[in-house]
């Protein structure tokens, strides 16, 4: 990048955070996704939203292609940037602005860390429920740029069910302000909505109003084996037939279940064919009452073993099964390529079917884990991307994973995000006419494309 | 200097290693060094990806990754929380080796490592010079030391506050044992490690003290050399494996149990890294596997094999501990010191992310010491916030960073070896 326009954005940012060495710009050529890298022209780290502000518009003035990024480890390739484009941290913007503990509701920036933030919140006596297993370093503005789920998201919903405004900037660096502080608001158009999952494509953030709420007063644990993963999908139906929400409710396929005990020897049961990881909270009462109902279906769909934390020692154990289940996977390939197609719920037998098949034919390892409450399972395959023929068959195993899930009535991503990675396949899941819908109402509000080209709408 | 294509190739030798990264970040949520510049280059990921990135000849600034891979602790950190399993030591040490080969060693440097470190005798004799004459330093020798054994800082440069060379090293002190097994019935031998032997000598004889009481046997061979982390860690193969070789040769003259050290870095190089990154005489590769098996921390020993259990508080002041990454990234050892602490009698608390580096990291320090002070300001901070008298650790290298950055911020806090706090109360016991 010519120097002149460098040193226009260190008259903005200051000399220290603007990067252009080849080691600073390859640094930041990727993120979590297993794509390509591209290297960006520059990086920049604004430290206060009056420079971020600036950035966006200096990018703007040029044309340059701005892509935002916070802890880069989404799984789409929303970070990767466009080439001769700028990268733009906000790991500098990292500050809790405001909890607000009597109308329970926070603003932050959008480079605060996820975990930290739910501490905080925690330290209240509040809770914040979104919980992506990246949280421990996964920014908020990066969690509502792609609307990402988590652990809870059955009981408790997603991201977009705490956002409750945005202010972000424009292409031209005028401030937006979107939402409010009041849990209802209807002055304008819903721009706060437009922009949760909206992956740096339409604005970049600046602060975020989010809701807390207050925590649930019990939790109760519990672990329940199955002969197989179709009884263990129909016990998820039937839990929910029930009326009961729990707010955690995973599923684990059999080589899942060994991959994992043979990383940690928790004792898990190898022998089988599925697990299901349940977790009701609430009203000591309630969740009394819950648990037993929950235990009964378990059992009445054939539950071999089942055990209930009694402690939290034990309620640990259970939730460390769940959180090994991909750092175990990962350890046994070079590449591991974590998918999350995403089904209505019912059609979760189906899709576990769909997913045996696709292994067998394509001759790959798969380990299945994942939400089974909410429909949203992560496929994970095991490969080595420099093995080109394995490779090949992978990609071909992912196109007709996708087709599958989207003829099930599923989604192509339940939490991901689209990124670079998924954008040919959007026009399997909507139409010609929705992308076009899309593609003209982004050429009006970023008319020079700088922002994320080429992410979700391709 | 070879061509670019060549030190592409050497890396590519890495690839099995390095293709296990998956690129998910997570190692940002522990690397200290990460978490005070924020910047991408400074965490694990994004040097496996620069070191990908040469073995791919995508770069070809390949100072400037070499830069980038020594602002690094080498700490473990990352390796220990690693959800991919990345052998990430191995990694950056292979890659240290590959670059040195490529940039050849610093003049300094190499003065230290081949001249000095890999002649114990000669390193004994000018650190000796060195005590006497500490007022009087030149700068040269003030650089030699800085950047020589990894964790031996000279007392003299910038605004450290330092720990002083020993005016009597332990070497002299205790020039050699060999007693037998006693009521225990089990003989060690005792590897000291330079920073001990050099810097704080009494807690090589507070080891050598309780060894006694306890009636074991103990071997300290006469010569020892440095453990080679340092040369290591500078990617200097050659002297680290002349370093194993004459350590194996003194060690295996004579019989004993274990192996202890009370130097949690000697401890780990050791343990970890002799077996592994050996490249000398294939020869000697049973011998060093063997005795690497038997190594042990002094209070991991203690605690594991002659019993040591908690005893109660005996008044005195209030104790905290600092994780040595050494001990606890790669060995997993965060118990025993803890239980030593209270067999010692102390009143325990325990204070906010023991587990995190305090900032030491070799030559790192020397290196980057502003970087290094902010790392060690934190953990400075959370020892006076635990409210602690006394900051113990069983590691001398983050005893002397500790103690430079207590001292910065005046607190009044004393820094000892757990070593030193058990040996203290026995001598009290009588
Ligand atoms: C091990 C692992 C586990 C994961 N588990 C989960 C999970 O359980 N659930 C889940 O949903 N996801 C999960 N993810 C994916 C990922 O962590 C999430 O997508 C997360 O929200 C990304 O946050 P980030 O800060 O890393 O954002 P980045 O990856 O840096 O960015 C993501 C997107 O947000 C945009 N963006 C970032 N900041 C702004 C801003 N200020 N303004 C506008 N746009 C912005 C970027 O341009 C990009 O398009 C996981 C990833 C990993 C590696
Ligand atoms: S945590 Fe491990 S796998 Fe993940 S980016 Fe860091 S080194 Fe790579
Ligand atoms: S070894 Fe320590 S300093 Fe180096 S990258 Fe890993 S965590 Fe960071």
């Amino acid at each position: 990048m010519n120097t002149s326009i460098i040193k226009e954005f260190a008259a903005v940012v200051g000399d220290d955070n603007v990067m252009a060495s080849e080691t600073d710009r390859h640094a930041y050529s990727y993120d979590a996704a297993v794509l390509n890298s591209v290297m960006p022209a520059l990086v920049v780290r604004p430290e206060n939203s009056e420079t971020l502000g600036k950035t966006v518009k200096l990018c703007n003035d040029h044309g340059l292609p701005l892509t935002v990024r916070g802890a880069g480890t989404n799984l789409s390739g929303g970070t990767i940037p466009h080439p001769g484009g700028v990268v733009v941290l906000t790991n500098g913007l990292n500050r809790i602005l405001e909890i607000n503990a009597e109308d329970m509701y926070a603003v932050v920036e959008p480079g605060v860390v996820t975990a930290k933030f739910a501490s905080a919140v925690a330290a209240l006596g509040l809770f914040y429920p979104p919980d992506p297993g990246s949280q421990a370093v996964s920014t908020l503005g990066g969690n509502v740029a792609e609307n990402a789920g988590g652990l809870r998201g059955l009981k408790y919903g997603v991201t977009k069910d705490y956002v409750m405004g945005i202010d972000f900037w424009d292409v031209n660096g005028n401030l937006i302000k979107t939402g409010s502080r009041t849990v209802k608001c209807v002055s304008g158009y819903n721009l706060t909505g437009l922009m949760v999952a909206s992956e740096g494509t339409l604005g970049v953030f600046d602060k975020i109003i989010l809701k807390i709420i207050p925590p649930p007063k019990a939790a109760r644990s519990m672990m329940a084996t199955f002969a197989s993963m179709q009884a263990a999908s129909e016990t998820v139906a039937a839990i929910i037939a029930a009326k009961i929400v729990p707010a955690t409710l995973e599923i684990m396929d059999n080589f899942t279940i060994r991959t994992v005990e043979n990383f940690r020897h928790a004792g898990l049961p190898t022998e089988a064919a599925a697990l299901l990881l349940i977790e009701v909270d609430g009203h000591p009462a309630q969740v009394a009452d819950e648990a037993a109902l929950v235990e009964q279906i378990c059992r009445e769909h054939g539950a071999g073993e089942l055990k209930v934390a009694r402690d939290a020692a034990e309620r640990d154990a259970v939730w460390q099964a769940r959180r090994d289940a991909l750092p175990a996977l990962a350890k046994l390939r070079p590449t591991c390529v974590l998918e999350d197609a995403t089904v209505p719920r019912s059609k979760i037998p189906a899709m576990i079917k769909v997913l045996e098949d696709i292994s067998r034919r394509y001759q790959l390892t798969i380990g299945t884990f994942g939400h089974a409450g909410d429909g949203n399972l992560h496929p994970t395959i095991l490969t080595d991307r420099r093995d080109t023929k394995e490779w090949q068959r992978v990609e071909k195993a992912i196109d007709e994973i996708f087709n599958r899930a989207l003829e099930l009535g599923g989604t192509l991503s339940g939490e991901h995000g689209i990124g670079l990675a998924k954008a040919k396949y959007m026009v399997l899941e909507t139409n010609r006419g929705t992308l076009d819908y899309c593609r003209r109402m982004k050429s009006v509000l970023d008319p020079k494309g700088i922002l994320n080209p080429g992410k979700i709408i391709g | 200097m070879a061509d670019l294509h060549q030190l592409a190739q050497m890396f590519r030798e890495l690839d099995d290693q390095l293709v296990s990264c998956m690129r998910c970040g997570m190692c940002q949520a522990v690397c200290p060094v990460f978490a005070q510049t924020g910047r991408e280059t400074d965490v694990t990921r994004g040097k496996l990806a620069l070191l990908d990135g040469l073995a791919r000849e995508m770069l070809t600034d390949a100072a400037g990754v070499n830069d980038k891979l020594n602002r690094c602790l080498l700490c473990g950190t990352c390796q220990a929380n690693c959800p991919s399993g990345v052998r990430v030591m191995d990694i950056f040490l292979k890659a240290r080796a590959i670059m040195t080969g490529y940039f050849g060693l610093s003049g300094t440097k190499k003065a230290i490592f081949r001249g000095m470190l890999a002649n114990p005798r000669l390193f004994n004799a000018l650190t000796g010079m060195g005590a006497t004459f500490q007022g009087l330093f030149t700068k040269k020798v003030d650089d030699m030391l800085g950047s020589s054994c990894a964790r031996f800082n000279s007392p003299l440069v910038g605004d450290r506050h330092f720990k002083t060379l020993a005016a009597t090293p332990l070497h002299k002190l205790v020039p050699e044992l060999d007693t037998p097994a006693g009521a225990s019935g089990i003989r060690v031998a005792f590897f000291t490690g330079c920073v001990i032997d050099k810097i704080f000598p009494r807690v090589g004889q507070a080891a050598l003290e309780v060894l006694a009481r306890k009636g074991v046997g103990v071997f300290l061979p006469a010569q020892q050399a440095c453990c080679g982390i340092p040369a290591l860690s500078s990617g200097d193969q050659a002297t680290f494996d002349k370093l194993v070789a004459m350590n194996v040769q003194w060690f295996t003259a004579r019989e004993f149990d274990y192996l202890l050290t009370s130097c949690a870095t000697c401890t780990s190089t050791i343990k970890e890294l002799w077996p592994r990154m050996f490249k000398g005489d294939p020869a000697l590769g049973a011998a060093i596997k063997e005795l690497a098996g038997r190594t042990m921390d002094i209070s991991q020993f203690l605690v594991d094999v002659l019993g040591v259990t908690e005893a109660p508080a005996a008044g005195g002041g209030k104790v905290t501990y600092h994780d040595p990454c050494h001990l606890k990234n790669g060995l997993g050892i965060t118990a025993q010191p803890r239980t030593l602490i209270k067999a010692a009698g102390c009143a325990y608390t325990e204070m906010r992310e023991a587990g995190s580096c305090c900032g030491c990291g070799g030559s790192f320090n020397v290196a980057h010491y502003e970087l290094s002070k902010k790392i060690g300001s934190r953990k400075a901070q959370n020892i006076m916030d635990a409210g602690a008298d006394i900051l113990a650790t069983s590691c001398p290298a983050c005893m002397l960073h500790i103690t430079d950055m207590l001292s910065h911020k005046q607190a009044g806090i004393k820094v000892k070896h757990v070593i030193e706090l058990y040996a203290d109360s026995m001598k009290n016991q009588g």
